[in-house]
């Protein structure tokens, strides 16, 4: 019988694409939404996904999220570094650094008249950056290589060197080229290129290795340019790959010891503390031993990373506003799935009719409108999230938080299950009851 | 008194028909709908037995409770309690929903004025779908159903689908589905209604000539009087009675003048 219930639910093609788009669409929009309210998330928390190689960060008991800057004493660090279980600890300076340079811009010789003749002059930019002052030492917490666009990350130890983030370098360098960026491969050529790899048809450097290779080059011009931060200068050695923030403001990496020159002098520098535990040891556990013993607040990368997201999600009304699209979705989907799917029964009413008339049970036929229902939420949920995948494919590289994670997937795949489920309820409800009599009416 | 809750005698017991050779028989059925003010006697007090090896015919005026009898007999709805209906000498309002479904898949043919046809099926797969109930593999199913579409000169139309077809053709691959499966009983409702005249009689000629057989009952209910002269019984039903019953010695050519 199942070949018989496919045959009626794809024989009319308009409807049956009609409850497929329902699902495709609602399917896509709790998972397009959910990853942009993932990647937004995320970005909260970024700075702590890109600091790699610490499990614990040490911080004032007063620090809610990542962004909470409360420096601390930097007898705080050593204080770490006692307790056992430390394998090592090392500062980490996080603080709001003001950068000025100045650019060349073109401005008319009369000011009253703008399209006349132009004297090139300099102008001053002055951007807030988040400074990150990492370990002079050892760097922990610096980006990995792989992460490095242009120059080297032990250009960090050259006098008066920084690492700049390469998203916010629009602002600061306004007057550059901009418009010569290499573009991200399109999804198109991604996927091109995955095929014609498998099928073994191409061969040589990936599309994204051509557009990193292409973007190295680009940001290699940015090397040795000067700044000045707290009327110090400093010289851009490399630009490098940063998780964008939540906030708009370009991230600059330097030593510690530079950055307490990079801002104005405070009593207290230190920010947090970097540590690891000891191997074979919990980071929990270590981090446990680190509070009682120093009176800190200690926490695991992770643990840090969920406080930081849901103080975000307790204090900015993210997820209310996302969690009303996501649910619109879902019913929108509901709806047009639902009711496509319930109109198709209500339609197909006088042949399930004639099917019971012939002697086929109830059993049989819910498990004909369970398996029809199965099908067109199995291709929906496919497509939706194919398509939220290919957005956010699309769109990487941009502006747009998008991040997809595993679990979002099976989350989608319930939702779905439940709006196929409620149509099909409703369906089988009317089949069930369904007196095989109706055949006989004209 | 309305005309619906009037008595009737029941005239149509076959009192002298050996019991084998009754496929169906009816004691006191009624089929009511509704309650209190609502209720409308559909069928009342119905005695009737239909015999094997026959074509009957079901006929009367629009409204009189054909259909309806015709639905109790098949056992796709249930008669008021205390009605008797035998098939096959199966007490079929004894029955439970399950058994009753079985029942109709193993012994029942069905034909619909509006031939039910399924629309995304191709011709053969609408003759194998009793055949796929019955638990046939798909393929074996389908053969068999293209040669009894052959038997009725549908070979060229098996993978046809029915929008594909003509009136007539349709009402053949629903009479060819009503067979496949070798039921005991067919019932037809209004096979020609939908047809017209040329059409309609190639229809009651393929009943007369592939459907009765002795072992078999053939039960139409009709009000086309242009086909009556194909059945060998002839019933007729009015205020949800049979009224009654004659015989006539079958023929498929049309008499003179009968229909014009």
């Amino acid at each position: 019988m199942s070949w018989i219930a496919l045959k009626m639910l794809t024989g009319d093609r308009a409807k049956f694409f009609g409850i497929v788009l329902g699902l495709t669409f609602a399917s896509m929009l709790i998972t397009q939404q959910g990853s942009i309210f993932c990647g937004l998330m995320r970005r909260t928390s970024g700075q702590i996904f890109d600091i790699t190689g610490a499990d614990l960060w040490v911080m004032d008991p007063n620090v809610r999220y990542v962004d909470d800057v409360k420096p601390m004493i930097e007898t705080s660090l050593y204080r770490t570094r006692g307790v056992d279980g430390v394998l090592w600890a090392v500062p980490l300076y996080k603080g709001i650094g003001r950068v000025k340079l100045t650019v060349l811009e073109e401005k008319p010789v009369d000011a009253s008249q703008p399209k006349g003749p132009k004297r090139t002059q300099r102008a001053p930019v002055i951007e807030q950056v988040i400074l990150l002052g990492l370990d002079d030492a050892s760097l922990v917490g610096a980006p990995p290589p792989e992460r490095m666009l242009a120059g080297r990350l032990v250009d960090l130890r050259r006098p008066d060197a920084v690492l700049m983030d390469f998203t916010r370098l629009p602002k600061l360098f306004p007057n550059e080229d901009w418009k010569s960026l290499p573009k991200p491969p399109a999804a198109s050529k991604w996927l091109g290129d995955l095929i014609g790899r498998k099928l073994g048809t191409v061969h040589g450097p990936t599309p994204e290795e051509t557009y990193r290779a292409a973007l190295r080059q680009f940001y290699t011009r940015f090397l040795n340019r000067e700044l000045e931060m707290n009327d110090h200068r400093a010289v851009v050695v490399g630009v490098c790959e940063a998780t964008r923030t939540f906030q708009s403001n370009a991230v600059v990496y330097t030593t510690y010891t530079r950055a307490k020159r990079f801002v104005p002098q405070e009593r207290k520098p230190l920010t947090y503390v970097l540590a690891k535990a000891e191997p074979g040891l919990s980071p929990s556990i270590v981090a446990e031993r680190i509070a009682a013993q120093t009176g800190l607040k200690a926490r695991t990368s992770e643990e840090f990373i969920w406080d930081t997201i849901w103080y975000f999600m307790k204090y900015t009304g993210i997820p209310v506003n996302f969690g009303i699209t996501t649910v619109l979705g879902f019913l929108v989907g509901t709806a047009i799935a639902g009711q496509t799917f319930y109109n198709f029964t209500l339609e197909n009413l006088k042949q399930f009719g004639a099917l019971k008339a012939m002697g086929t049970g109830n059993l049989r036929i819910v498990g004909m409108i369970l398996l029809q229902a199965a099908v067109t939420g199995l291709l929906g949920y496919g497509l939706g999230v194919g398509l939220a995948t290919w957005f956010g494919v699309s769109s990487s590289g941009g502006e747009l938080a998008f991040y997809t994670p595993w679990q979002l997937l099976p989350i989608t795949g319930i939702a779905v299950v439940v709006i196929c489920l409620l149509a099909s309820v409703l369906c089988v409800r009317r089949v069930v009851v369904l007196e095989p009599a109706i055949v006989f009416r004209g | 008194m309305s005309v619906m809750e009037k008595r009737w005698p029941a005239p149509a017991i076959e009192s002298e028909a050996d019991s084998a050779a009754i496929a169906v028989r009816l004691r006191h059925v009624t089929k009511t709908f509704g309650s209190g003010d609502q209720k409308v006697v559909a069928i009342s007090e119905v005695d009737w037995d239909v015999l094997n090896g026959q074509m009957t015919l079901l006929i009367g005026p629009s409204g009189c409770g054909k259909t309806t009898l015709l639905s109790v007999i098949a056992g796709i709805l249930d008669a008021d309690r205390g009605s008797g209906v035998t098939v096959f000498n199966q007490n079929v309002g004894a029955m439970s929903g399950g058994r009753k479904t079985r029942f109709r898949r193993d012994n029942i043919g069905f034909v619909f004025q509006q031939y039910n046809l399924l629309p995304a099926l191709t011709a053969a797969e609408n003759v194998a779908v009793p055949l796929i109930v019955m638990g046939w593999k798909r393929e074996k199913a389908v053969a068999r159903a293209a040669e009894v579409l052959g038997q009725l000169g549908m070979t060229p139309k098996v993978n046809k689908l029915p929008t594909q077809l003509s009136g007539g053709q349709q009402q053949r691959v629903a009479i060819a589905r009503a067979l496949v499966h070798e039921p005991r009983l067919i019932v037809c409702d209004e096979p020609t209604a939908a047809l017209d005249h040329e059409t309609g009689h190639q229809v009651m000629m393929l009943f007369r000539t592939v459907a009765v057989r002795p072992d078999r009952a053939v039960l139409i209910v009709t009000h086309d009087n242009r086909v009556f002269h194909f059945g060998d019984r002839i019933a007729r039903m009015d205020d949800g009675r049979i009224v009654e019953v004659s015989r006539q010695e079958a023929t498929t050519d049309e008499p003179v003048g009968a229909y014009h």
